[in-house]
């Protein structure tokens, strides 16, 4: 059974057994507008909880993804390159990079479905 | 932090579910329905956009004329009646304190539209200047509300739902008429590289036009999102990107607004020294291979990867599918037809340098 945690920088990670997939949520892709263009850390990376490993881009701006956990990247999802705007179409589904998770405790550190759903909110208003 | 201003037509914004974000002071809509379809409005049917944050200046008296003259570096001397010229207000560094509209309402009377983001700056250095002129200056920005109409199809907007003759102007002229007994003002100008007007009116009549517009569904809404991208593809240069304080209009490519015959203007000497001798700077076009997106503040570097220059606007564009950048980089890198690079996060990407109209404008002469 897989689950799905959430950071407070809008990624999420979908986890099953010691594999994550890390995309964005519908909540951010929504906000972001237009996707066109997502940059890729490479296969082989490893990347750092809270630390920066790529972007995603709107016609207007570029935002920064950061790690919700530590990992390295088993790989990333090719079809993004060419069709960016998946992302826009389903976020939940069109995940960004697939890890091997080193560190499974940093998951207690996010937010489940309904915790997230409330912050989303709570930063609404 | 100084509190935002808002425009005359900030509720429909809000109604209309727009995305609102700070711009030049006002609390601007940045896109209704998404920057692509609306950016596709303008270049194939008509959009509307809010651009009342925009400033206007009226410089009026027995000198107006030459006081105009010594502020700008356009030339108003040959100017009809009715006839407007884009120029810029140069310091004395030659920099740019802003790029403006002159409107010519008559002899000795000039209507000044300035950027949002620069009315108090602009006030200032106009009111600063005018000693020993014998001038009246009038800052009438707040009272006068502003929308722009543009696209293919402006001219049967304003024709067929707004009743407004417009059919007569041409490309950068203006006619001063009525509408419901209230005065406007309407151009034949605008800021997308489409054919298109702007009309200047007091509130409540750009309220009730605006809403004619949005109620016809024949226009679309437009936010400041796709008015930047309209304009940056066919190469239209955004102050606080392509131009500022320190940036020349030779630098910025804009010499052809710049005339070096009139008797005198504030910046001239800079400017005929490096018309004459190059600028250190140069404005370019830069198109990448890959998809990646320069933007605003991006290094450029050259083959030894040294930093040259940088990115002043950068998108992937829309009626061009292609990422693109205008760059300020030094003279000697300004060669067409070159590469460069461009770092982008912790990657550097090749970008070949060509001209930075990357659409063209469909203007209607």
């Amino acid at each position: 059974m897989s689950k799905t945690y959430y950071s407070k920088s809008h990624e999420y990670v979908t986890v099953d057994g010691t594999t994550g997939f890390i995309g964005i949520s519908d909540y951010a892709q929504n906000a972001l507008g237009n996707v066109v263009y997502v940059d890729m850390p490479e296969q082989g990376d490893d990347i750092e909880a809270g630390e920066e490993f790529g972007a995603v881009e709107s016609v207007k701006a570029a935002s920064d993804l950061f790690a919700p956990v530590s990992g390295a990247v088993l790989d990333i999802n090719e079809q993004l390159i060419d069709n960016p705007r998946l992302i826009n179409e389903d976020a939940m589904a069109n995940w960004i990079i697939k890890i091997e998770i080193t560190d499974p405790s940093q998951l207690d550190d996010l937010m489940d479905e309904e915790e997230y759903k409330a912050f989303c909110e709570s930063e609404h208003k | 932090m100084e509190e935002l201003r808002k425009t005359c037509l900030h509720d429909k914004h809000l109604a209309l579910g727009a995305q609102m974000s700070p711009f030049g002071g006002f609390d601007m809509p940045i896109q209704y329905k998404g920057i692509v379809e609306e950016h596709n409005a303008v270049r194939n049917a008509c959009g509307v956009f809010d651009v009342s944050h925009m400033g206007e200046v009226l410089i009026s008296g027995p000198e107006a004329e030459k006081y105009v003259n010594h502020i700008f570096c356009n030339d108003v001397r040959g100017l009809q009646d009715g006839g407007i010229l884009y120029g810029m207000m140069l310091n004395h560094n030659g920099g740019v304190v802003d790029d403006l509209l002159v409107y010519k309402r008559g002899e000795n009377d000039f209507l000044l539209v300035i950027n949002a983001s620069n009315i108090a700056k602009d006030v200032a250095w106009i009111e600063g200047q005018s000693e020993g002129y014998d001038v009246e200056i009038r800052n009438i920005s707040d009272p006068v509300g502003e929308i722009a109409v543009q696209g293919p199809e402006a001219e049967a907007a304003l024709e067929n739902i707004l009743d407004i003759r417009c059919k007569h102007l041409t490309f950068y002229t203006f006619t001063e008429t009525e509408y419901e007994g209230k005065p406007i003002l309407v151009s034949r100008t605008g800021y997308t590289g489409e054919d298109g007007f702007e009309i200047y009116a007091d509130q409540e009549t750009v309220r009730t036009l605006w809403d004619k517009l949005i109620d016809s569904g024949k226009v679309m809404p437009c936010g400041l999102g796709c008015r930047d991208t309209l304009r940056f593809e066919v190469g239209l240069p955004l102050y606080g990107d392509e131009l500022a304080d320190d940036i020349t209009p030779v630098e910025a490519c804009l010499s052809m607004f710049v005339k070096l015959d009139k008797p005198e203007f504030i910046g001239r000497e800079v400017i005929e020294r490096q018309k004459a001798e190059g600028a250190p700077r140069k404005l370019i076009g830069l198109e990448l291979l890959d998809r990646a997106i320069p933007r605003h503040g991006y290094e450029v570097l050259n083959d030894k990867d040294e930093v040259i220059g940088y990115v002043t606007t950068g998108y992937r564009g829309i009626s061009v599918d292609k990422s693109i950048a205008a760059a300020l980089v030094e003279t000697p890198y300004a060669v067409k037809d070159s590469e460069l690079k461009v770092r982008i996060r912790r990657k550097t990407f090749p970008a070949k340098v060509v001209a930075k109209k990357f659409y063209k404008k469909s203007y209607k002469k």
